[in-house]
Formats: structure tokens, C-alpha cells, sequence
């Protein structure tokens, strides 16, 4: 299934400047491998060294935070789109 | 200090006791000496202290340049009635600005992103100013840019007025005028080292110049993301962000990398043993100051606590990561 991946800007250094992706997956940690696939050591920046998501990384999915969903095992149907949020910088 | 040895009065009296207006109770913020958390890293006769920015009316040192660059707004005629104050901010300016309008009877528009922390969003909204959403994704640069296109808007100025707290130079004047001279005064002269997270770097570059004029051989240290891909809100990853106007680096005698994960853990440590709930900018001012105390064989030490961690309650800081709600 198709699935949009919004890529912030900090990030945008691995997917060559696309602001979003797009990738098939049915799970938020399947759409973070294949995501990983086409643009390598991404997710290692997303998820901690035992591949869970990084204390200070918000992931949604349509809007709703994954780790009220059910984190990386939360489901993905098709024109679902999933954001990858920074922390805010600077005053 | 032990268990029975509690102080009958405080040691320093933050502010007046009396004030006929919200805005005279900002600065004169206290100065705390950290004597437990730094136990068994800090050699003996290097001291540690926090200067409480969490005492000024608003909540965090940013009261101190949103306070001045508005003086100096009324004072040129940039901001006169009639006019709105606008500006990009990631919270803690945005807050001051929006008390210091209702104090001021000005209205106030702030642009952030639209993941900035729930109490952010409710504090600004109870001192009645509005907020205008940018791309969450975008950042605090996706904020200012579009800032920008809201002033592009508003060619005669004649509607907004917009502090500029990236491009003010009196947002470090407002640290020169006060933060550095209260420093200096609560340590008698004896500080060697201020350390300071940098966001706008206003508190850094205006404190770090009033020390040096008092004495060059203070060091100046600001601390700093270690990578464009953080979670310390409010802080600046310089070497990937728009810089700031007022930022000049080699105004700075070191500069210190500090890991999200390093300065949340900090957090949880300064409120454990020093009974202060401070929010992560601190808890990585602390990280680098302690980097630097550590390898002194004597001296003092001033970092500055920007605000408390009530403000960050709903944030990654504290739940949600460890799947119960709590942190582990």
C-alpha cells in the first residue's frame, strides 16, 4: 500500500531534498525499513541503536502521535501519511 | 547543606518586594549555588551556580530582551497605538511578548510551529494574543520565513511592529544591561567561566560582553545542539539554521555539543537532587558547564537555568516514551 511520508527538513539531507516519500508498508516500522532502503541511515537517526524510536522523535500518522496508536506496530492503510516531526529550535 | 542545617531567610532576595506594574518585577533574578549534583565531578574548590531565570514574571529569561526590544520599539516610534507586535518564536519570547502586550495593552501575534507544546499554546492564549501556525516540519526557520511573508504584507509598516529578536541588537542588550551586571554583583567579581545555551545566542553574546569589559580573562562558553536532528527545544543548531544576525561567534571562547539524550538525563538529575524542575535547555547548559568545571582546579562557574520544566510537561521530555505515559 502506498503510503506518504513527509520528511522534515533536518532530515531532507537523505532523501536528496524530497520533502516527502513515498514508500509501501502496512506498519509504521515496516514503512521506517523500506524508508531506510531507499535512503540509507535514515533511520538510524529516527531510532535508537535497539530500533526504538528515538526519545525525542515524534512520528504521526494522519495527525495522531504513534505512541498513543501503537507505536511501531501501528497499522497503515493505503493514502494513510505519516510526519516525521523535529523538536522546535531557537528562541 | 545537610538535612538539619535548613536556612531560616534565603540568601538573595529575587526583586523588589513591591512593584506597581508586572514589568518592573523582571530580572534580579537569584543565583543558585548547585552543590549536589556536581558532588564527585566537580573538583572541591570549583563552584557551581545556576542563575533562576524561571523568577521573572513570565516565566523565562526571554522577558529580559522581549522587555527591551519593546522599550526600544515605544522609544523610536516603531511601536505606537495602533500597531500589533508580531514575531516568530519558539515559545518562551513568544510568552514574554504576549505579557509584556497585556501588560502594555498591545495586541500580539506570534508565528510557531504548530507542534510547540500545548501549555505554550494556552499561556500565550490567556494573555489574549494570537497565534498563527507554520509548517511543524519546517521548524523554527519555517516560523521566521513565514513571519517574513506577513510583514511582506505590511510594506508601509504602518501595521505591525516586529521586535526581531534574532536581528535586535537589543535583545543582547538587554543581557549586557542586566544578566551580566547582576552576575557580576552576586559572585563579588569572582566568576570565571559563564556558560549559556544558545537559541536567538542574545543571552550569551550580550552577557559574555558584559563580562569580558569587567574582566578579559573571563571565559565565554555557549552550548549547542550536537546535530541539526534534536529535541532540545529552544535551542539552535547553528551550523544548519538561519543564523542569527546578533550571533558572532568568535565572540565565544569555546563552544560545547551536547546530545539530547544527555541533557534530558540531565533534567531528571538536577530535579532529583537539587529539588529543581528545570526544562531541557538547562539540563544541557548543565551538561556543558559541568565539562567545564570538571577539568578546572578552581574557579566559578555561572550557567543560566532559561525556565522551569512545568512548561514541558506534554512533551517528549516527559511522557509518552516509555509506552505507560511516564518517563523509565
Amino acid at each position: 500500500m502506498p503510503i506518504q511520508i513527509r520528511v522534515p527538513t533536518p532530515l531532507r539531507k537523505f532523501t536528496n531534498g524530497a520533502e516527502s516519500v513515498t514508500v509501501d508498508a502496512t506498519t509504521v516500522g515496516a514503512l521506517l525499513d523500506q524508508l531506510d532502503k531507499l535512503h540509507p541511515g535514515i533511520k538510524e537517526r529516527i531510532c535508537d541503536d535497539n530500533g526504538r524510536v528515538r526519545r525525542f522523535v515524534n512520528i504521526y500518522v494522519n495527525g495522531d502521535d504513534i505512541r498513543f496508536l501503537q507505536n511501531l506496530e501501528s497499522p497503515l492503510k493505503s493514502g494513510d501519511e505519516v510526519s516525521i516531526v523535529p523538536a522546535i529550535a531557537g528562541g | 547543606m545537610d538535612q538539619n542545617a535548613v536556612p531560616v531567610a534565603p540568601a538573595v532576595t529575587p526583586g523588589p518586594v513591591r512593584a506597581p506594574n508586572v514589568l518592573d518585577l523582571i530580572g534580579r533574578t537569584p543565583l543558585l549555588q548547585l552543590t549536589r549534583v556536581t558532588k564527585g565531578i566537580v573538583p572541591e574548590r570549583v563552584r557551581v551556580f545556576a542563575k533562576l531565570e524561571g523568577f521573572n514574571p513570565g516565566g523565562s529569561v526571554k522577558d529580559r530582551p522581549a522587555l527591551r526590544m519593546i522599550q526600544e520599539g515605544l522609544r523610536r516610534g516603531a511601536l505606537r497605538p495602533g500597531r500589533t507586535i508580531i514575531d516568530s518564536t519558539s515559545g518562551n519570547t513568544g510568552i514574554a511578548l504576549a505579557m509584556i502586550g497585556a501588560a502594555l495593552r498591545y495586541p500580539v501575534e506570534l508565528v510557531m510551529p504548530s507542534n510547540v507544546s500545548t501549555e505554550r499554546k494556552k499561556v500565550i492564549a490567556a494573555y489574549g494574543a494570537k497565534i498563527i501556525y507554520s509548517d511543524p516540519l519546517e521548524g523554527s526557520d519555517g516560523a521566521i520565513r513565514l513571519c517574513r511573508r506577513i510583514l511582506a504584507d505590511d510594506p508601509e509598516g504602518t501595521r505591525y511592529f516586529k521586535p526581531d529578536q534574532y536581528n535586535n541588537e537589543a535583545n543582547p542588550l538587554a543581557h549586557y544591561e542586566s544578566t551580566g551586571p547582576e552576575i557580576w554583583r552576586q559572585t563579588a567579581g569572582s566568576i570565571t567561566h559563564f556558560v549559556a545555551a544558545i537559541g536567538t545566542s542574545g543571552t550569551v553574546m550580550g552577557t559574555g560582553r558584559y563580562l569580558k569589559e569587567r574582566r578579559a580573562d573571563i571565559q565565554i562558553v555557549a552550548v549547542e545542539p550536537d546535530d541539526a536532528w534534536h529535541g532540545l527545544e529552544g535551542l539552535k543548531h547553528m551550523a544548519s539554521s538561519i543564523v542569527p544576525g546578533i550571533y558572532h561567534e568568535d565572540r565565544l571562547d569555546r563552544k560545547i555539543s551536547v546530545s539530547t539524550e544527555a541533557a534530558y538525563d540531565m533534567v531528571y538529575r538536577i530535579a532529583e537532587t537539587e529539588g529543581l524542575l528545570v526544562g531541557q535547555s538547562s539540563g544541557a547548559a548543565l551538561v556543558g558547564a559541568l565539562a567545564v568545571a570538571r577539568e578546572l582546579d578552581e574557579g566559578t562557574v555561572v550557567l543560566i537555568f532559561c525556565d522551569w520544566g512545568e512548561r514541558y510537561l506534554s512533551t517528549r521530555l516527559w511522557t509518552g516514551w516509555t509506552g505507560d505515559g511516564g518517563r523509565a
